[in-house]
């Protein structure tokens, strides 16, 4: 009996990369929060919305054609890894912080895709209570999540600049918040995207402010079960399309008519390569070879995907910043698909 | 031939009982190994880089994961007792109100327990600390000038600062336990003869001697084990710490699993000394029901 029940869970899945798990399930299965407006809310009508679902749907789209056959799976911070490591998801686009230890064998053992959203900790105070920078929050109580990377980056911080303090600690970010409106702690710290997020649900957002100090770099990546080449390779070029398609001007408008001009030149390689009209680069990850178009038509390219969440018309608007094109002041550039 | 048949029935019951033990286990280990999780103790000595609002001993973040679990375990331990000695003190006066001539104080007991009991502990939990402690504010209820205070930093008494956070965990664990060992108070004094109520009062000795020397100790039997598994219970229920932002072993074993990625090891580390902990304790108490029992051989 024991023999039958270990066969079932590993011999035949061993050498198969997860990628090809998807395609037969005709179905993706992904890690989000859900709690965080702009990256993933469920909202009202039952769907997901958000940065992360519309890279999840991307996927989806270039793994298995049709964007919507998405399974959301809503994981706090303390479950989402293991939840990747047992197989329970199969990838996750939930805000995770790309470092060294999530990123290694010898840690979390998580294989990360290229950055989708530079993200910095920052701390929120009440505009009237006088703290103007970091040095302010001498002795004073600070509210934040457990077990994240926020709490060793503000003990990182801190420590640094040899300034005492006191953490209290809540396991969601809505008792954090919780805590942190009841005047309980002085400050409260997380991400800066998510500061901007939660500020935008308070009764007078006018009243807080988020303070100028960035204390660590937060870049935020999907991620996958490390030691599976073929998945991470598809998911990293799938999110290299979306920033090469903005930095071609290639949008979910445009995209028909830039395939059409494609197929009809002959001259226009480096465009017909992307689009897979030749070269045959999307074999060679294990997608189908016009799977960028197939992305671009799913959810129009990076820029169009940040806006649509972050932008001053979406839920939370947070300024590009580092998240704009190379040639925009920003930090996101695509190699070459070749 | 009855007792063959029996051994056979309970050979057959133990066979069932340890290939489903065998197989989980075997499935554990297999996903270990494919995984590559594994099962190692070496992560315990690196240092945990985060800081603890409340630690009885000194703690500071260059400290080791295992010393942060071992401050952990010191704060269950600090509100488990002193929520255990406290509830029994309330529920000792419920539980007796409970029984009182007076129809009014019966009733409020009755109130009491009813609505403690139908809520869930969680809810009171953050109503204790949400709503109650820091919807204080700013403002600082003091009893006695400068010598006992509630505010929403926590309580000031006489000398000793207890943080908001262990306060309403041990307020709402005292109240919440206390509702249950008074209905245990109430049904061991019940079962009591009648008999023993009589006597005492024929001998002209007042309700309170007569409760407290006579009552009571032939009701320690019946109200024992009942204590016991309320004080297991309460024990238990510390680990909802997290929900108020108390610092207890439960919330740092997940900043640890967040940190280190070593769930099974994390989980069974909180296990062990969960059932260490209640094994003291339903120990203590067995040993306490045997002195009991002994004392009242008087022939």
């Amino acid at each position: 009996m024991s023999v039958l029940l270990t066969g079932c869970s590993t011999i035949t899945e061993e050498n198969q990369s997860r990628l090809e798990l998807i395609k037969k399930r005709n179905s993706l299965i992904c890690g989000v929060s859900g709690k965080i407006p702009g990256f993933s809310f469920l909202e009202t009508d039952g769907s997901y919305q958000g940065l992360d679902v519309d890279i999840c749907r991307a996927f989806a789209a270039a793994f298995i054609g049709n964007a919507n056959k998405v399974q959301y799976r809503q994981l706090t911070a303390a479950e989402r890894f293991i939840a990747v490591s047992t197989g329970e998801i199969d990838l996750l686009s939930r805000n995770t912080t790309f470092n060294l230890s999530r990123d290694s064998d010898g840690g979390n053992r998580l294989s990360f895709s290229p950055v989708v959203f530079h993200d910095g900790q920052g701390l929120m105070v009440r505009q009237k209570s006088g703290i103007n920078n970091i040095k302010d929050l001498a002795n004073k109580s600070i509210c934040l999540g457990s077990g994240t990377t926020t709490e060793q980056n503000i003990n990182d911080a801190f420590e640094a600049k040899s300034i005492p303090y006191t953490p209290i600690k809540y396991q969601d970010i809505s008792q954090v918040i919780a805590g942190y409106l009841q005047g309980r702690c002085s400050a409260m710290t997380s991400d800066r995207s998510q500061l901007a997020a939660s500020k935008s649900g308070f009764r007078i957002p006018a009243d807080h402010i988020i303070l100028e100090d960035v204390l660590s770099k937060e870049p935020l990546a999907p991620a996958s079960a490390g030691g599976d080449q073929k998945l991470s390779d598809a998911m990293r070029w799938v999110i290299y399309s979306l920033i090469s398609a903005e930095e071609q001007g290639i949008t979910r408008a445009n995209i028909n008519e830039k395939l059409k001009l494609a197929k009809t030149n002959p001259q226009m390689k480096q465009l017909r390569r992307f689009l897979g009209v030749e070269g045959a680069l999307g074999e060679k990850i294990g997608l189908p070879n016009d799977f960028v178009v197939k992305v671009i038509r799913a959810t129009g390219n990076y820029g169009e995907i940040y806006n649509r969440h972050l932008g001053p018309n979406g839920d939370v608007y947070i300024p590009r910043g580092l998240n704009n094109l190379y040639t925009n002041g920003g930090v996101h550039i695509a190699p070459p698909f070749n | 031939m009855n007792l063959s048949r029996s051994n056979f029935i309970q050979l057959i019951i133990a066979f069932i009982i340890f290939t489903l033990l065998g197989i989980l286990i075997n499935n554990l280990i297999v996903n270990l190994v494919r995984t590559g999780i594994g099962f190692r103790l070496d992560w315990l000595f690196r240092p945990s880089g985060f800081a603890l609002a409340e630690h009885p001993l000194p703690y500071s973040p260059s400290d080791s994961y295992l010393w942060a679990l071992f401050m952990g375990w010191l704060n269950s331990l600090k509100v488990i007792f002193i929520s255990l000695c406290l509830s029994t003190l309330i529920g000792l006066c419920i539980g007796l109100a409970r029984i009182s001539n007076s129809k009014s104080v019966q009733i409020l007991s009755s109130v009491y327990i009813t609505l403690i009991r139908q809520t869930p502990l969680l809810l009171q939990l953050m109503l204790w600390y949400f709503v109650v402690f820091l919807g204080l504010k700013s403002n600082t209820i003091t009893i006695i000038n400068k010598v006992v205070g509630f505010s929403n930093q926590g309580i000031y008494f006489f000398g000793i600062e207890l943080s908001a956070e262990f306060s309403a965990l041990m307020i709402g664990l005292s109240i919440f336990t206390a509702a249950y060992i008074a209905e245990v108070f109430r049904g061991g004094i019940s079962s009591v003869p009648k008999g023993q109520w009589e006597s005492f009062r024929s001998l002209g000795l007042s309700e309170n001697i007569g409760l407290f020397k006579i009552i009571i100790p032939q009701a320690l039997p019946a109200i024992i084990p009942g204590l016991t598994s309320q004080y297991l219970n309460l024990a238990k229920n510390s680990t909802l710490a997290i929900a108020v932002g108390y610092a207890d072993i439960y919330a740092i074993n997940d900043t640890i699993i967040n940190q280190t990625g070593r769930a099974i090891e994390c989980f069974l580390i909180l296990l062990t000394s969960f059932l260490f902990l209640n094994l003291l304790i339903s120990n203590s108490m067995e040993n306490i029901n045997k002195i009991i029992i002994n004392s009242r051989k008087y022939n």
